[in-house]
């Protein structure tokens, strides 16, 4: 989060660097800036989402090499090879992207060097390119006329365009898009599960994080002037995520501070150990090795948040009262058929998890599903709510079949879930947490979100949010993080996450659980009061006092099989369930 | 007597503060470590073994890693000419970085004397002054000891990098004159744990000799694999292999190996009455003593470099005081026009067309013979 | 390509594809145990192989330096951490391990250097050098750290690698090194010729294969290291010893590169550089096993080898794109065909 001030402050003094640093400096902060470009992809890509990726170096490569041919070979001008720059390095994104997004953990880190290497050795190779001693005398960018020959006149490009891409990311991470990206890492099932395209998303930021790459590239090559293999190649890939993890992996402006603290203590070792250790030998490799060690122990999230602690604290979060109330679905007809399973089945391996179940839960009800531990409650609603799929049988929702569809699919249609072991993200405010929710009920995308437009959605959102989070109790702890609440009020998190996406279905999975009395009884009141509002409610309980008061109907589950179904009174008669539970009557 | 103790010291002090604005800067970029270590470290070694003064005036070394890598040696290009005003810019040994600080050499219009061989472009040829052996020369001396032998085809395995692209070129450079052509063009990395393919290829190919375009101990890989294969036909190398470790790794299979070089290496075979050979010969019995690391071609082009420089800084101190853009112009012309300056090498005769000055006596072909680089008979 | 070329490429690819192994197995071994993609295992490679070839030609290696200040440090460091916890019962078997083995190593070796001794006592002095180096890398550069992320941990791999690479250009020099045979036999197969050393590195792979295996497949103690990688809270909870079983596989994972680093040195000259190209194939071909399965990253290191000599005979100068580009299909069928649970942790 970035208070205004510090934002200020470094704003004031970049913009006047030039003329108060000493030359070489500037060509350095003209590093930093290039640096940063790429290192801030990286924060997204593998910090943010989990990707990591060691091949960006490439991508910078390639948009470098496209402009050094044009232009040296071609005569073209600069701003001519930026599109042609960037549509190559798009390409090879989407293509690489394909790729290895569908492999997980180390294979896709792998994949990154292979493709690095790989692409080190052909830009090595072709006459085209220079071979190993690449392209020399690119011409400089001339803006109008004016020539950007010194660095002290390239500053001011590269570090316009870091700064918009800087703000860009930032704002892209603080809003709807930004909530689910930050959903990817760890809680995609969930993500997929209120409407977000998981993989889709990835493939963008994929190609963002390329773009941006390539941006660093094309303004390298013209800063530069000289073009050659060895900028681009494994060490160069490990140094930006260097700048990432020591800067702040998660966090956009750690980049900048990453690629500053890496580059100015390169230079500083260079100069200062030849003074204590003389010429013979050089130490700068370990001193630099030893120091990176020092600072990873001391702060293993890199340095911003430490940083962080100086500054002010951001500003309290705002609700906008006046925000507009989303659109809500119409409600069904109370009573007519909501959801009907028919011989649903699902196999793991031997073991049968739901035998053939059938059921119906009417509209504007509130239906228990209960049973003996592993009785297969959780893996019904998982196939409900396309998390798994059905070996068989199949599941109607308002008389379309659903059981084919991805999570996000029949999140659409209006169904939602809370989940047996909590899914929030923790270091996520609760609000914002809640606000996922309702994804779905916004429409504005990844570029409005870089480029602010999205402000009056996003508040109307939040204030769903904050609104739904009151309704179940939790007004008081709106700016806290949602992993130092205690387990149960996370659960009533969810609760509210849920209703923000305006469901139709209301699937929720052990929400009692963890909850002391007066917050079961609070929970009660409230479920039956949405009841009465007209949602619908399928419930998954162990507690049988919240359950026997609150359900209209209950199915009890046994072995994967319907064992009995009924009113309360019925089933606590029900000779079968009383065998099932506790063994045989009494 | 006291007194004229002190008047002297005082003079002194005048001098002294007068003789620090009259110093003459050379900044040093240099491949210290990475891979073009091994050769990085005769480069910077050779620094101590400078005098302290050239021309009469006080001189300042500044010497900075690049690590071999060319953005780097911008970088430490830069710095040497933005931060420390260095008057004159020396470096790499690699043939990347020595480009990246031609072109910083062409931008911030100080002359560049190189420690590698380069290939410049139009734009950058003006301000820099090349001291090594250009490889078509080194390898012209190849090309004639094959056509004395009078082998037809030449196998030819190198470096994946600009050095064995660049020794491959000139060795194909020569083919028509030596009368030969190249069957293979194998590449192979430094840092590779077998070349067994590569050779395989070489051997069916059945060339009547070899060129191995490596350096140092990497140098070393293809004459041991090609050895072990039963190849017998001459393996010739390049100027950069010729150093101690090669012979130490390669063993009794590197006995035969033949190299060009420059004489220094061997400025005790030379003939007497040698151009370079009191001087080479002092130079590397300097080198040997305090390094105790074996004869080699590099120091040395270190050494000629400063030579050079201070052959040009008498001709430009008449019309400058270091420090000065004037003095880097005026150095830029005397560099150009150094005539039989005697270096370790050869002896530079430069011109505005020649920005490297040597001619045949600069090189000379070795070989390895009882565990030593021996002059070829 | 005739049938004997093919047989010599693919002999070549066998040994090569071994030392490849002997990366990976020890790779592999790092990483279930710890979480920590160990780049500087090629470090105890060249380490091993440089040290064995100085004091074959009668110098110093600079290993012990290394040996003896890294000692130092972790001895500080444990040392303050039981001082500060009044546990001065730990006191003596801190000095013992990181303050008078290292001191006793290195009197050893100042010792022997002009000796000559052996070639057998001599490759025992260097073990002697190189295997303390994994618990006293472990206790100063991964230990604070053990919870972290992967890429942090990766992170201080590197920082770690760095040090030990720059002190090894400072200590062993730019130039290649290469240590003499431990014999001179060979075998002659019909138009192979197989000479004793690469025997060695193959029986070497096998046996450390089969002997780890065993170790983390069969036996009690093989799971316990496996569980502190799972879950270390857990782990610690049913009093498994984590910080133990971290040190311990770095030893072992330094036993194996000391080992590998004098069974190779006669084979291919060693660079102080050397270990992180080794390393990096001998990641690929742990991968290409799917990071569980010491038999099967032994066999994919063995088929890097074996792509990368044949690469080298087709096409020589493309024969890193040729690699790396193969490598890319074949881990995206790696990855959908096989089934293991999401390792990655939670915040």
């Amino acid at each position: 989060m970035r208070p205004k001030p510090a934002f200020a402050a470094f704003l004031s003094f970049m913009a006047v660097a030039p003329l108060l640093v000493p030359e070489f400096h500037v060509t350095l902060l003209n590093y930093i800036g290039l640096a940063t470009l790429v290192t801030l992809g990286l924060v997204v890509l593998t910090g943010v989402v989990g990707l990591i990726s060691f091949g960006q170096q490439a991508f910078v490569g390639l948009a470098a090499y496209t402009t050094a041919v044009m232009t040296t070979v071609w005569g073209i001008s600069p701003w001519v090879t930026l599109p042609v720059a960037l549509l190559f390095t798009l390409v090879a994104a989407m293509i690489l992207g394909a790729i290895i997004l569908r492999l997980s953990g180390h294979y896709l880190a792998l994949t990154t060097i292979a493709w690095a290497i790989a692409a080190y050795y052909l830009f090595g190779k072709f006459e085209l390119l220079g071979q190993y001693n690449g392209i020399a005398n690119l011409p400089a960018l001339s803006i109008f006329g004016w020539k950007l020959d010194t660095g002290a006149k390239s500053y001011y490009l590269i570090w316009v365009v870091t700064t918009a891409a800087l703000v860009a990311a930032h704002n892209l991470l603080d809003s709807r898009s930004g909530r689910a990206i930050r959903a990817l890492r760890f809680r995609g099932v969930m993500a997929e599960s209120f409407g977000v395209n998981t993989a889709a998303l990835k493939y963008l930021l994929f190609i963002y994080a390329a773009l941006l790459a390539g941006i660093s590239g094309w303004l390298y090559a013209h800063f530069l002037r000289l073009v050659s293999p060895g900028a681009f190649g494994v060490n160069a890939g490990i140094d930006y995520l260097f700048m990432a993890v020591i800067g702040g992996a998660t966090q956009v402006w750690g980049a900048v501070l990453g690629a500053t603290i890496l580059t100015l203590l390169k230079e500083w070792l260079q100069d200062l150990l030849p003074k204590l250790f003389g010429q013979t030998g050089n130490y700068e490799i370990v001193v630099f090795g030893l120091l990176v060690l020092v600072l990873l122990h001391r702060a293993r999230n890199g340095l911003l948040p430490v940083l962080a602690r100086f500054l002010p604290p951001g500003p309290p979060l705002r609700i906008a009262s006046d925000a507009a109330p989303l659109a809500r679905r119409s409600p069904p007809a109370p009573g007519a058929t909501l959801l009907e399973v028919r011989a649903a089945q699902k196999r793991f391996g031997g073991l049968l998890a739901v035998d053939r179940l059938s059921f119906e839960q009417k509209s504007g009800e509130i239906l228990g599903l209960i049973g003996p531990n592993g009785a297969g409650k959780s893996t019904m609603f998982n196939l409900v709510t396309g998390v798994l799929r059905c070996d068989g049988g199949e599941i109607l929702f308002r008389g379309e079949r659903i059981e084919h569809l991805p999570s996000r699919d029949i999140a659409r249609l209006g169904i939602c879930r809370t989940f047996q072991h909590v899914n929030l993200i923790g270091n996520m405010t609760v609000l914002e947490n809640a606000a996922i929710g309702a994804h779905l009920r916004g429409k504005q995308g990844t570029l409005a979100a870089m480029l602010r437009l999205e402000r009056d959605e996003d508040a109307r959102l939040l204030a769903e949010a904050a609104m739904q989070l009151k309704r179940v109790g939790l007004g008081a702890h709106l700016a806290s993080p949602a992993g130092s609440l205690a387990l149960g009020q996370q659960r009533v998190v969810e609760i509210a996450r849920a209703l923000c996406a305006d469901p139709l279905l209301l699937l929720l999975d052990e929400p009692a659980a963890g909850l002391r009395y007066a917050e079961k009884a609070a929970l009660a009141d409230l479920l039956r009061k949405l009841r009465d509002e007209g949602m619908t409610i399928l419930l998954v309980e162990h507690d049988m006092d919240f359950v026997m008061g609150l359900v209209d109907r209950l199915v009890v589950m046994d072995f994967g099989a319907k064992l009995a179904q009924g009113i309360p009174a019925e089933i606590q008669a029900d000779a079968k369930v009383l065998q099932a539970y506790l063994g045989g009557v009494a | 007597m006291k007194f004229k103790s002190w008047i002297g010291a005082g003079l002194a002090a005048a001098f002294a503060s007068t003789a620090a604005l009259a110093e003459i800067t050379i900044g040093i970029s240099i491949a210290a470590t990475g891979p073009q270590a091994s050769l990085g470290v005769h480069y910077k070694n050779a620094f101590e073994l400078m005098p302290k003064t050239i021309a009469g005036e006080p001189v300042k070394f500044i010497v900075l890693d690049n690590a071999s890598d060319a953005t780097n040696a911008a970088r430490n290009g830069r710095k040497l000419v933005t931060e420390d005003k260095v008057d004159v810019l020396m470096g790499s040994n690699g043939v990347p970085a020595t480009m990246a600080l031609a072109q910083v050499a062409n931008e911030s219009k100080t002359p560049l004397v190189t420690l590698s061989p380069a290939t410049l472009s139009p734009e950058n040829f003006n301000w820099v002054f090349i001291v090594p052996q250009p490889t078509e020369l080194m390898m012209d001396a190849v090309a004639k000891d094959v056509k004395k032998r009078n082998l037809k085809t030449l196998g030819y395995i190198g470096f994946s990098d600009g050095w064995g692209d660049l020794v491959y070129k000139a060795t194909e450079s020569h083919a028509a004159a030596g009368g030969y052509r190249l069957v293979t063009n194998e590449r192979y990395a430094r840092n590779d744990t077998s070349v067994v393919g590569q050779v395989l290829k070489i051997i069916a190919a059945n060339p009547d000799g070899v060129i191995v375009g490596g350096s140092g101990t990497g140098g070393a890989l293809p004459q041991i694999a090609l050895r072990e294969r039963g190849y017998k036909g001459p393996i010739y190398h390049n100027h950069g292999t010729v150093n101690a470790e090669f012979i130490k790794v390669g063993g009794k299979l590197a006995e035969g190996a033949i190299a060009p070089t420059g004489p220094v290496v061997v400025a005790d075979e030379l003939p007497a009455g040698y151009a370079t050979k009191a001087l080479g010969a002092e130079f590397m019995k300097r080198y040997e003593a305090k390094f105790n690391l074996g004869r080699n071609a590099f120091a040395a082009y270190s050494y000629d470099a400063v030579l050079l420089v201070e052959a040009a800084a008498r001709e430009a101190l008449k019309k400058a005081r270091p420090g000065t853009a004037e003095f880097r112009a005026a150095m830029r012309d005397a560099l150009e026009n150094v005539k039989n300056v005697v270096g370790t090498h050869a002896v530079y005769s430069m011109s505005p067309t020649n920005h490297n000055g040597m001619d045949e006596r600069a090189r000379v072909l070795v070989e390895v013979r009882d565990g030593q680089w021996r002059l070829m008979k | 390509m005739t049938f004997d070329i093919a047989l010599w490429l693919g002999q070549d690819g066998v040994t090569n594809g071994a030392i490849y192994a002997l990366l990976a197995l020890a790779l592999l071994l790092v990483f279930t145990v710890t979480r920590v993609i160990f780049v500087p295992q090629g470090e105890f490679i060249s380490y091993a192989a440089l040290s064995l070839a100085l004091l074959q030609a009668g110098r110093m290696p600079g290993t012990v330096y290394v040996l003896v200040i890294g000692g130092l440090v972790a001895a500080l460091f444990d040392g303050v951490i039981a001082v500060r916890a009044g546990a001065w019962r730990r006191l003596p078997r801190i000095v013992l391990v990181y303050l008078v083995l290292p001191l006793l190593m290195a009197a050893i070796t100042w010792w022997a250097v002009p000796q000559k001794l052996a070639l057998g006592w001599q490759v025992l002095i260097v073990l002697g050098l190189v295997v303390p180096l994994g618990p006293i890398l472990y206790r100063v550069a991964y230990q604070p750290l053990a919870s972290a992320s992967v890429l942090v941990l990766f992170i201080v791999s590197m920082a770690a690698h760095y040090v030990l690479t720059g002190l090894g250009l400072v200590f062993f020099g730019g130039e290649g090194l290469r240590a003499p045979p431990f014999s001179d036999f060979q075998l002659k197969l019909g138009v192979l010729t197989i000479s004793a050393q690469s025997m060695l590195v193959v029986a070497a792979t096998l046996v450390i294969m089969v002997l780890l295996w065993l170790l983390f497949g069969r036996s009690i103690y093989g799971k316990a290291l496996r569980a502190t990688a799972i879950n270390r809270t857990g782990a610690r909870l049913v009093g498994i010893p984590t910080g133990l079983s971290g040190s311990l596989s770095f030893t072992l994972a330094a036993f194996i590169g000391a080992v590998s680093g004098v069974l190779i040195a006669p084979i291919t000259t060693i660079y102080y550089d050397t270990g992180f190209l080794i390393g990096l194939k001998g990641f690929v071909g742990a991968i290409l096993g799917g990071m569980g399965s010491y038999p099967l990253a032994a066999l994919g290191a063995l088929s890097l080898g074996l792509l990368e000599s044949f690469s080298s005979f087709w096409a020589s100068a493309y024969k890193e794109v040729i690699v790396f580009t193969i490598i890319i299909p074949v881990l995206v069928w790696r990855s959908l065909t096989s089934h293991h649970a999401v390792e990655d942790e939670e915040e």
